[in-house]
């Protein structure tokens, strides 16, 4: 059993969850993930470290409620448990000096960037961050990562906060600038905003690395569920990414795939709402 | 009782056990046989010669002493039945259930000849059965504990017969479990109907209350490393029995369209993930209107049956012969009684999407049947001009598995053939020091049995390297039980 110590919306809809799972914090890296189970039946889904202490013995998740697993999990409370939690899983990111580099976060992607953002201020890079959202109530964690970063934009679709426009616009904007200087782009969040933000950088011709978010449920390479196309060829997520080089991704498949179950997840969701009186 | 039933005239043919009928059974998920009744056991029991060379013994992987566990059934006695196969076999509601008996203890027998082996399997199952469904279930006896850890990776039939023979000799014993269920593929893979999820767990609850402790969620490579276990963690021995759990794919065009499963997946989400429960269940499966499995193995039939009961019009696709195909004869019978259709000598090229990448049709060729090949079997050859596609909603590769690389890449030390097994002695000692390893791992796909056997002989050998204690011979799977001797045309 896996404690939750503490457990807050941080926005409307996006939840953090600190939990105790002392064999995990010690060895969690940035860009890995982890797979959680709610309860019994519940089902496994995949969500990345978003932050560790290796004293405290704890790891802490950030989700944002989209079917009934996330749901169930945002009615968790500090001193219930998860039925499971397993990892860490995939590949950590290549933590090293590549000079400057731009972190792009969408909504819900600033939690696993932040990490790794923190990760590369530490190897001595210059870091950028985009921070980006759909108006100022969506926007967390932003004293954090302007506490990693050396230069931090907040854009928001709205205008609401920050500037108004889509993370492309300044990563456009930078690259015309310094794009030299620039070793290596992060870009994590929802599959249209990567998608963009890898075709904004692919003209300038710097590494992109995106973190794809299939649909999974071993985590471990057993079942192929996960499967994506990468430069041509299949690849699991699980074991050879999370992150891949976003020019060489096939967006539309991993797209497809990730709506192979909308009908059962609306029902599911439907049910669960119903029955929850939400 | 068994005086009784003796006075009957012996049976000569099989005992056919009861199975629910095909139509209704197409249904549901409930177990398929339905198992015998004590007369039915008594009467099948007396069959046995009893022979004083019993042939039947020499095809069991683990040797169990067949005439002696069938002598008292039919006297009556069907706890020390269970107790008599137990000396040699932890876990026989399973085996009595999954084995291929037709292939190994059954194709011994010396009535097999004539087609009458006796249901050796059956018996298993029934007296197994019998232990578990009145709370007979003895715990053995156990050695003072002797100080030394074992760390087990792997809940599947090897890793749980290593688990259960060293808790007895004394260990402390620890399971490391990815999943958080146990038992490997007799959990994620083997559907319900035919090995009740309920009764797995009864066999591993028992190795629990022996003593034997398991961390689930716990995955040997990223969680924690091999080394980290025999070092700072303290365990004098580690033994890897992760299986094979890679799934393999045709390499054809199309095959990462939605729609697409490996039997893995399809069957994990099934079985583990209890998807045929869904909603209850909060994971979704595919369903599929018209299923296609690839693949002539057990593990197709498996997915096919699964299929069916999902309400699907499902076919087999297999580019070889029906006799070719390396399922069970009793599971190709099965699924074809409950509906599943073969679709024999066509082999896939392509798999076609639609709009959204959704699979909806398989591009296949016919083929025919040409010389034989190094394994004997007559090669398949594409008939020219036969390309077709067939309609599918659902697709499920069955083709076969590979070695899982996540646990053996990330030890060091451990030596690997070219397709990325453990290599292993006949003991399973590895390259590194003290570790073992067995099961599928180091054959690749095999049998339940045949993992329960490799897992005995790497157990005694651990005993041997921290204890300094001697194999047993007689307690070894190869050896022979009390003085039987064994002759077969082979020479075994
Ligand atoms: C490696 C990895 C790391 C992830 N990290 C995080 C994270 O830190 N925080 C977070 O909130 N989410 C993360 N996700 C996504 C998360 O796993 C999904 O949001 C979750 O599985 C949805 O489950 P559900 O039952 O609530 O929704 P469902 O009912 O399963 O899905 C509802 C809808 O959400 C979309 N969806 C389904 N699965 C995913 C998915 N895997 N990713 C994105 N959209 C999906 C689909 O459009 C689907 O129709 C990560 C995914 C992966 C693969
Ligand atoms: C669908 C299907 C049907 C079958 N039907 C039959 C049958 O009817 N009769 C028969 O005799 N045989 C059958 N087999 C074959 C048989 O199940 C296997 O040969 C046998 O289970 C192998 O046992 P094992 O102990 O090697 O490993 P497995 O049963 O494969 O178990 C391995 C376990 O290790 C765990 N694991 C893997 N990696 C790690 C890690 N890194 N850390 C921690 N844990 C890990 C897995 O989660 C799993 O629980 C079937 C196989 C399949 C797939
Ligand atoms: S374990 Fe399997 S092979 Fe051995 S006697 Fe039982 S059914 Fe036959
Ligand atoms: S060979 Fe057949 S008849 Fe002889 S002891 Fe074995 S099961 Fe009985
Ligand atoms: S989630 Fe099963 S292989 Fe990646």
């Amino acid at each position: 059993m896996y404690e939750i110590i503490s457990m807050k919306e941080l926005v409307p809809d996006i939840f953090e969850a600190v939990v105790k799972a002392p064999e995990m914090a010690k060895k969690a890296k940035a860009g890995e993930f982890l797979i959680v189970m709610a309860d019994e039946k519940g089902e496994r889904i995949p969500l990345t470290v978003a932050d560790y202490d290796r004293e405290a013995g704890t790891i802490t998740i950030v989700f944002m409620t989209i079917g009934k697993s996330t749901y169930k999990l945002s009615k968790m409370k500090a001193g219930d448990s998860y039925y499971a939690f397993v990892g860490p899983l995939g590949h950590a990111s290549e933590i090293k000096d590549y000079g400057t580099v731009i972190c792009v976060a969408g909504g819900v992607g600033t939690a696993p960037i932040y990490p790794i953002a923190r990760a590369l201020k530490e190897a001595g890079n210059k870091i950028i961050t985009i921070q980006g959202a759909r108006n100022k109530d969506l926007i967390f964690w932003e004293d954090k990562m302007a506490s990693v970063s050396d230069e931090h934009i907040v854009m928001t679709d709205d205008g609401t906060h920050g500037r108004k426009g889509l993370v492309t616009e300044p990563l456009k904007e930078i690259l015309e600038r310094d794009g030299d200087k620039v070793g290596i782009i992060y870009a994590i969040g929802p599959i249209p905003m990567m998608k963009f933000s890898a075709l904004t950088s692919k003209p300038f011709g710097n590494l992109t690395m995106v973190s794809l978010n299939s649909i999974m449920v071993d985590g471990t390479g057993m079942c192929g569920g996960c499967r994506c196309e990468v430069k041509g060829e299949t690849k699991f997520t699980c074991v050879d990414g999370p992150e891949f080089d976003g020019h060489q991704v096939d967006w539309n498949l991993l797209g497809s795939r990730q709506r192979i179950y909308l009908d059962q997840e609306k029902e599911s969701l439907d049910n669960y709402k119903a029955e929850e009186g939400l | 009782m068994g005086e009784e039933v003796a006075k009957k005239p012996k049976r000569k043919e099989r005992m056919p056990m009861p199975e629910q009928d095909p139509k209704v059974r197409a249904t549901n998920f409930k177990e398929v046989p339905l198992g015998y009744t004590e007369e039915m056991a008594i009467e099948e029991a007396i069959r046995c010669a009893q022979c004083k060379v019993p042939a039947c013994v020499c095809g069991c992987p683990v040797n169990i002493n067949i005439p002696a566990f069938i002598k008292e059934i039919a006297e009556g006695n069907f706890a020390e039945a269970a107790r008599k196969i137990k000396e040699t076999n932890a876990l026989p509601a399973v085996c009595g259930r999954v084995c291929p008996q037709e292939s190994q203890c059954e194709a011994q027998c010396v009535y097999n000849r004539m087609g009458r082996a006796i249901c050796i399997g059956r018996l298993e199952r029934f007296a197994a059965d019998y232990e578990r469904e009145n709370d007979l279930i003895e715990l053995p006896e156990k050695a003072q504990p002797n100080g030394k850890k074992v760390a087990v990776v792997g809940s599947g039939p090897s890793g749980l017969t290593v688990a259960g023979d060293l808790i007895q000799l004394g260990y402390e014993v620890t399971i490391f479990e990815a999943f958080h269920k146990p038992g490997g593929v007799l959990m994620y893979g083997i559907p319900e109907f035919r090995l009740p999820k309920a009764i797995v767990e009864s066999e591993v609850n028992y190795l629990v209350q022996l003593g034997v402790k398991i961390e689930y969620n716990s995955i040997v490579g990223k969680t924690v490393e091999v080394d980290e276990l025999l070092g700072e963690r303290g365990y004098d021995a580690v033994f890897i029995g992760v299986g094979a759990g890679l799934p393999k794919f045709l390499g054809i065009p199309g095959e990462n369209y939605g729609g697409v499963y490996s039997a893995n997946e399809y069957l994990t989400r099934s079985n583990l993930m209890k998807a045929y429960r869904f909603p209850e269940y909060d994971t979704p499966i595919v369903m599929g209107k018209r299923v296609c499995v690839i693949g002539g193995g057990n593990v197709a039939m498996d997915s096919a049956r699964t299929a069916v009961r999902l309400g699907a019009d499902t076919y087999i696709v297999y580019r070889r012969a029906r006799e070719q195909m390396p399922a069970r004869g009793e599971e190709i019978h099965h699924a074809e009684e409950e509906g599943v259709k073969m679709m024999l000598l066509t082999n896939p090229v392509e798999i076609i999407g639609d709009e959204n990448n959704m699979a909806k049709a398989l591009k296949c060729v016919k083929m025919e049947l040409g010389e034989p090949d190094e394994s004997g079997r007559s090669r398949p050859v594409e008939i020219e001009g036969s390309e077709h596609d067939i309609e599918f909603d659902l697709i499920i590769n069955s083709i076969g598995a590979n070695a899982n690389p996540l646990l053996t890449k990330s030890t060091e030390g451990l030596e690997l053939n070219k397709w990325g097994y453990i290599v292993a002695d006949e003991y399973g000692k590895t390259s590194k020091e003290n570790v073992w390893a067995a099961g599928d791992i180091v054959t690749g796909m095999a049998t339940v049995i045949e993992a329960m056997g490799a897992g005995r002989m790497s157990a005694m050998d651990i005993h041997e390297k921290i204890m300094g204690v001697p194999k047993n011979k007689e307690t070894s799977p190869e050896a022979l039980p009390d003085d039987l001797e064994c002759t077969l045309p082979d020479g075994k």
